[in-house]
């Protein structure tokens, strides 16, 4: 006999019917017991569409891919207990970096809870940290409002993941009145996005009387869509770029105005360009270590305004000289019309002048060799032969994620997704089928090491199964680079177990999953290779072997002791 | 220094484990805490005693608002504000000295809330200042237990 009742839902069914009216098209997930009536109401759904990843931790990075590449939240269902503590990595990589998801954790029944049951974890308390907001469900009938919210909060003000923890009694219960609200309005969570009119007009002087202005751009332009209204501040003042890690593409980095990655593995000319300043303007950003190096020694002789949604960023990790608590598209648009009010003109001839200079005299490294594949070679090659349509890159974390942000060149937003703040290896695979499902007609190419691809290299199997394009270049240097690299400058070449002896055939690997598999070992056959690869119509990955004795450049620049970039400078 | 925050915040489970747990994640000390109902059900205020610069207080009291239960985060310790704290002792009494130890209490503003034959348990409701004063003044007689409330505050407006 059917449980289900077609007139009456369940709470299972309320919550894949409020799933559906929160505009939800796609959901990673991997059920279990817990999770049974959910994806049994899951079962009748004609809008959603769920990809059964292999992992759960696959399905995180996989929903953050896709919102990251999108725009809109990434959902993840999966069941209780390990299946929720197993999504805690792709949560804590999603705070980190500001991106909005909503994952549903199957819970143990309300009687049960606290009685240590079977495959129960108190998933609300163990993710206190690294949620933007979480709900354990204490009853049916909240679940379309809980959902409602959750979006909302996921999506508004400074995205991030929120958790909603449901019951299996809850789930299961029957003839639960559904009703989805119409707008979410919450007393205690209004985000301010309108700039304060006098800050934005003390903004406007100081940039019109610098001489030596920057802008300092995060992942916040990104989240705000605020790309046009920086190009255009940009170019009408002439202030140079910087980015972040996490604001790669939220400026076009074919632009002349384009100083590239700045902070620890950042270009020097960048950094020069922040240390010599008497204006940064911060968009969107956290003055994260990874950027500033030592926040006291970051820009010593610059004014900073800050702009940012989150006004606990405001003199959190830098002092903000002229804060802007708003979003970023918003204040930025009030900010040029405020320029163009005062009739201002771009006065950084010189400026410029100088930046250029720097960048002559300090090119970023590029390495090339007749006999051994170099990852600055490959870099640039990719680069160069991806510019012939839209490609979204994901990374993993490691040295080839700093290869790829200083040398592949990215002129949109939501094309260069990355694990920013977590640094998370194994986020890269998962994220690029994420990014996939999102942006069918796209291309996606994951850029990923022998150590990161091998944490969630599972997702191989996913990825075919849905027939995705994803595309892989697999540096192998057999062994973990970045940290190889910190022993040899910091620990007198003492390489304590990060050298792998035992990587797998990975064209073999490849095979294996239902993917091609291509291999380039000599610099004469790496771009005919990459070509066919690029060509390839089904799942593909590039196997890279280069040396393990490769670093990445400026050499010095991190001891993982932030030391001021600005200090490392002086050094050089 | 030690700063005084009126947190106002949803009375639900939770909510109060989201609160410690990010002060205590910023990496400072709650002196103490006190949380109960208010004028309004669905309310709860959380008097909260944090030593910490006023620097450190500004960032918690942003983070404090960024969490979706809050409603208000007030910096009391530099406003007109009333703040009380409630203190019981049990103190050891021997017969001889009855009398004396009931007298203390009383041009204190004291209560006697009970005791046995050797001890009287001492109530006093006061600010940190005088509880600590007369606390001096009964630790002599031999202070066996000692609980102290959180303090809780409300500001004067």
């Amino acid at each position: 006999m059917s449980k289900r009742n077609e007139t009456k839902m369940n709470g299972a069914q309320c919550l894949i019917r409020a799933l559906e009216d929160a505009g939800v098209e796609t959901v990673f997930g991997y059920p279990g017991g817990h999770a049974l009536d959910i994806y049994d109401a899951l079962y009748d759904s004609s809008k959603l569409d769920h990809v059964l990843v292999r992992h759960e931790q696959g399905a995180v990075h996989a929903a953050d891919g896709y919102a990251r590449a999108t725009g809109k939240p990434g959902t993840v269902i999966v069941t209780s207990g390990p299946g929720a503590t197993n999504t805690v990595t792709g949560i804590a990589t999603a705070y980190m970096d500001s991106i909005p998801l909503v994952v549903i954790t199957g819970q143990v029944p309300t009687d049960a809870l606290g009685s240590d049951a079977f495959q129960e974890s108190d998933m609300t308390g163990i993710t206190l940290p690294i949620v933007k907001h979480s709900y354990l469900v204490k009853s049916a009938a909240e679940i379309p409002a809980t959902v409602a919210q959750a979006y909302h909060i996921a999506s508004t003000g400074r995205p991030g993941p929120v958790v909603i923890d449901i019951p299996s009694n809850l789930a299961r219960e029957l003839d639960v009145a559904y009703s989805y609200p119409a707008e979410v309005r919450l007393q205690s969570y209004k985000p301010t996005y309108k700039g304060n009119s006098r800050q934005v007009k003390q903004a406007a002087h100081a940039i019109e009387q610098a001489k030596r202005p920057v802008i300092y751009a995060g992942g916040g332009v990104i989240a705000s869509g605020a790309t046009p209204e920086l190009a255009q501040l940009a170019e009408s003042m002439q202030i140079p770029v910087a980015t972040t890690l996490t604001g790669k593409g939220g400026f076009p980095e074919d632009s002349p105005l384009n100083l590239g990655m700045l902070g620890m593995y950042g270009l020097p000319a960048a950094n020069e360009t922040m240390h010599q300043s008497d204006l940064v303007l911060a968009v969107g950003t956290r003055f994260a270590n990874r950027s500033t190096g030592d926040a006291e020694a970051f820009a010593p002789h610059a004014r900073v305004i800050h702009i940012d949604i989150d006004p606990a960023e405001i003199g959190k990790n830098h002092h903000a000289d002229i804060p802007i608590v708003g979003d970023v598209k918003t204040v930025l648009g009030s900010l040029i019309e405020e320029l163009r009010k005062d009739g201002a003109q771009p006065q950084t001839t010189a400026w410029l002048e100088s930046i250029a200079q720097w960048k002559r005299e300090q090119p970023h490294r590029i390495m090339r060799d007749e006999q051994t594949i170099r990852p600055e070679q490959v870099m640039m090659l990719l680069d160069e032969l991806t510019k012939d349509r839209d490609t979204i890159f994901t990374t993993d974390v490691g040295q080839h994620q700093m290869w790829a942000s200083q040398l592949i060149h990215t002129t949109r937003p939501r094309s260069f997704a990355s694990s920013g703040g977590a640094g998370t290896m194994g986020f890269g695979l998962p994220a690029a089928m994420g990014a996939q499902l999102g942006l069918p007609r796209s291309r996606v190419i994951c850029i990923t090491g022998d150590g990161s691809i091998q944490m969630n290299i599972q997702e191989m199997a996913t990825i075919r199964e849905n027939d995705l394009p994803v595309k892989v270049l697999l540096l192998d240097n057999s062994c973990l680079g970045m940290v190889r690299q910190m022993q040899e400058q910091f620990h007198d070449e003492r390489y304590s177990q990060t050298l792998f002896t035992g990587n797998p055939d990975f064209v073999a690997l490849a095979c294996a999953y239902g993917w091609s598999g291509r291999k380039a070992e000599t610099p004469s056959e790496l771009e005919a290779t990459m070509r066919q690869w690029l060509a390839d119509e089904e799942p593909s990955l590039l196997w890279i072997p280069i040396t393990s004795d490769e670093d990445v450049y400026p050499k010095d620049a991190c001891d993982g002791s932030a030391k001021g970039v600005s200090d490392l400078r002086d050094e050089e | 220094m030690s700063r005084v925050l009126s947190v106002w915040v949803d009375n639900k489970p939770g909510v109060l484990a989201r609160i410690a747990g990010l002060v205590s994640r910023r990496g400072f000390n709650i002196e103490s805490l006190a949380v109960s109902n208010t004028e309004e059900d669905v309310r709860s205020r959380v008097t909260m005693v944090v030593d910490a610069d006023e620097h450190i207080v500004e960032q918690v009291t942003k983070q404090l608002h960024k969490l979706i239960n809050v409603y208000k985060v007030t910096d009391l310790t530099d406003m007109d504000h009333i703040e009380r704290e409630l203190v019981l002792f049990k103190v050891d009494v021997p017969p001889e000295k009855r009398g004396e130890i009931i007298e203390l209490a009383k041009n204190f503003g004291a209560k006697i809330d009970g005791g046995a034959s050797d001890s009287l348990i001492i109530e006093l409701t006061e600010t940190a200042g005088r509880l600590e004063a007369f606390e001096t003044l009964l630790s002599p007689y031999g202070i066996r237990e000692m609980i102290r409330t959180g303090k809780i505050a409300l500001a004067n407006d």
